[in-house]
């Protein structure tokens, strides 16, 4: 870490994240979220998803506009290929996620990042899913994320802002812990 | 009905050194026990542990550690002898087979329900220690029938076990001294860590206590300290007492043949699950100690030690196989122990006062438990200070929280 003329910004707002951290510590309820999407099937392996509200702070929240996804399968899975597949959904969600994360707590720590990017692989034995062998899972076998990040700090700090990114990430946290699913028919 | 100005709760190192305190300072007082003196170190400890930190660590008010092996590590039998002779040396008022059922205020201060006598008292210090009940997570629910579970509290020795695989859940010190001792005993372990703390035994010739000590580490306040919760609910270090010092961290244990998972997550139709995140627990311990590691070094730099040290050097980071498993069907037979090295809780539940916050733990500034005046707590972890978690923590401890208890009764009129 330097000594600037300029505070270090890399664009979070830490103290108002200290602030909620405190706020919500004496009003646990409000603390409660809940994320939402919708998906509409269109073909095949086509839906469109959107993202629009949520629930958190005690209230309905909207973003300011709502987001759409499509997802599908490639041409060579003997599809469309009309979006990315929803394992890569996943990717972009996880890589996303640690990456807000080291902004953040770079901004905690006083560290000036000038580029952060992360490249993310899954690997995955398609058998799984295609059902032709019960040893293999569906899932991922492994995820690999590579970042490459220009800052102003050591080696040994770029190490820790990484790790302390993944223990406070929350995909990273789905992903790689158990999570409970209720899938139900309206 | 008994009246005394001070009611003691627990004698064991914190109880009897509060009432050396009390005595230095002419307060009347006893000091109820359920058991013998020393009783967790008698009844709930496991014969072959020893303390985590070196002899010469040994401290209680007016009676320092006197032995011939003070680089040597007290065996939980010493522990008990020392105690013992403690509690005569300190001509401690201790009424022992004596169990508290309930304490609740009193228009003078407090009564405390024991065996079938009643104390009415003026202050209560509550010194029943940390570890009384262990703290199990709730999938224990989810264990098949046909494994055996124990925690630290019950186990003794390896030849209590089935033979067959053990399953030890936790990376503290329990974890990993408990993990390697069945291994030895030709149990296979598999240990499942999660959140853990990392320090060698010995750093540059000395013990790492010794560095706790000379860093300053032990001293930080309870009232500096940035996480105070995160502080409070660290895992002990990875440590053992062992004659000869030696690592017990997951390379070691590596070495030996144990098999280190991710931390438990859920047991699901008898399987049980754990964390693909092992990697980064383990980076985050390998940093946080190499942290202390490079703090060490530059305390004994700005000395001029570091001609007469031997040089600085880090351990090896920790190996993480990168295909460790992920699921454990415990109903396979492959598992027949699981060991909940998860943790321990205090046992307030005798404290009918409503002196808790929303996940029932005693609210407590420093030991002095808030909205109940004349109410302490002694022996938990960072009461007041680092080193409030060991042993000699209660030097400090007893010493500040005598004076106020002092304050207190002068000021308040009987």
């Amino acid at each position: 870490m330097t000594i600037t003329d300029r505070p270090v910004d890399n664009g979070v707002n830490v103290p108002a994240l200290l602030d909620a951290r405190n706020a919500l510590s004496a009003a646990p309820e409000a603390a409660q979220f809940t994320w939402r999407a919708s998906c509409t099937w269109r073909n095949g392996t086509h839906s469109h998803s959107t993202v629009a509200g949520f629930t958190g702070l005690g209230a309905e929240q909207q973003h300011r506009t709502t987001y759409e996804y499509d997802t599908d399968h490639p041409e060579c899975f003997a599809s469309q290929d009309n979006g990315a597949t929803p394992v890569e959904l996943v990717l972009v969600g996880l890589a996303g996620c640690l990456t807000a994360g080291v902004a953040a707590v770079a901004q905690h720590r006083g560290i000036q990042l000038r580029s952060v990017t992360a490249t993310i692989e899954g690997g995955m034995n398609i058998l799984g899913i295609l059902g032709a062998d019960p040893e293999v899972r569906n899932g991922f076998e492994a995820i690999t994320v590579r970042f490459a990040i220009d800052a102003d700090a050591s080696p040994d700090d770029l190490q820790a802002l990484v790790a302390q990114s993944q223990k406070r990430s929350a995909v990273f946290d789905v992903v790689t812990n158990p999570t409970n699913v209720l899938v139900e028919l309206a | 009905m008994i009246k005394t100005t001070v009611v003691v709760i627990g004698a064991g190192h914190a109880g009897l050194a509060m009432s050396r305190r009390l005595t230095e300072r002419s307060i009347d007082h006893v000091v109820l026990e359920r058991g013998e003196v020393a009783n967790s170190w008698r009844t709930q400890r496991w014969p072959s542990l020893r303390l985590l930190t070196p002899n010469w660590l040994t401290r209680l008010p007016g009676c320092n550690y006197a032995g011939d092996a003070p680089d040597g590590y007290m065996p939980a039998a010493d522990v008990v002898t020392t105690l013992a002779g403690y509690a005569r040396f300190a001509a401690a008022p201790v009424r022992t087979a004596t169990t508290v059922h309930t304490v609740r205020t009193a228009p003078e201060g407090f009564e405390v329900q024991a065996n079938d006598d009643v104390f009415r008292a003026r202050a209560v210090v509550v010194a029943t220690g940390a570890c009384a009940r262990p703290a199990i997570p709730a999938v224990c629910g989810a264990v098949p029938p046909s494994v055996t579970t124990l925690t630290p509290l019950t186990y003794r020795d390896p030849g209590q076990l089935p033979d067959g695989g053990v399953l030890v859940v936790g990376g503290s010190a329990t974890g990993v001294q408990l993990a390697r001792e069945i291994h030895q005993s030709g149990r296979p372990v598999t240990l499942a860590a999660g959140e853990h703390v990392r320090l060698p035994r010995r750093y540059r010739g000395r013990d790492i206590f010794w560095w706790l000590e000379a860093t300053g580490v032990l001293a930080e306040r309870y009232d500096q300290i940035d996480d105070l919760t995160r502080a409070r609910h660290l895992p002990s270090p990875q440590l053992t007492g062992t004659p000869e010092p030696a690592a017990t961290d997951l390379n070691t244990l590596t070495a030996q043949g144990v098999r280190i998972v991710g931390r438990l997550g859920r047991i699901t139709a008898g399987v049980a699950q754990f964390s693909g995140s092992l990697r980064n627990t383990c980076t985050l311990a390998d940093l946080k100690m190499n942290r202390f590691l490079a703090r060490a070094d530059h305390w004994a730099t700005a000395r001029g030690l570091d001609d007469e040290l031997p040089p600085a050097h880090r351990p090896a980071p920790t190996h993480v196989d990168p295909r460790g498993p992920l699921v454990l069907d415990l109903a396979s037979g492959e598992i027949t122990t699981i060991l909940w090295a998860t943790g321990f809780r205090p046992d307030h539940s005798w404290l009918d006062i409503p002196v808790r916050d929303r996940t029932g733990r005693i609210l407590h500034n420093g030991g002095v438990v808030a909205n109940a005046p004349g109410l302490y707590v002694l022996g938990l972890p960072v009461l007041r200070t680092r080193a409030s978690t060991y042993i000699h923590g209660a030097l400090k401890d007893t010493a500040a929280l005598g004076t106020h208890l002092h304050s207190f009764l002068s000021h308040r009129a009987p």
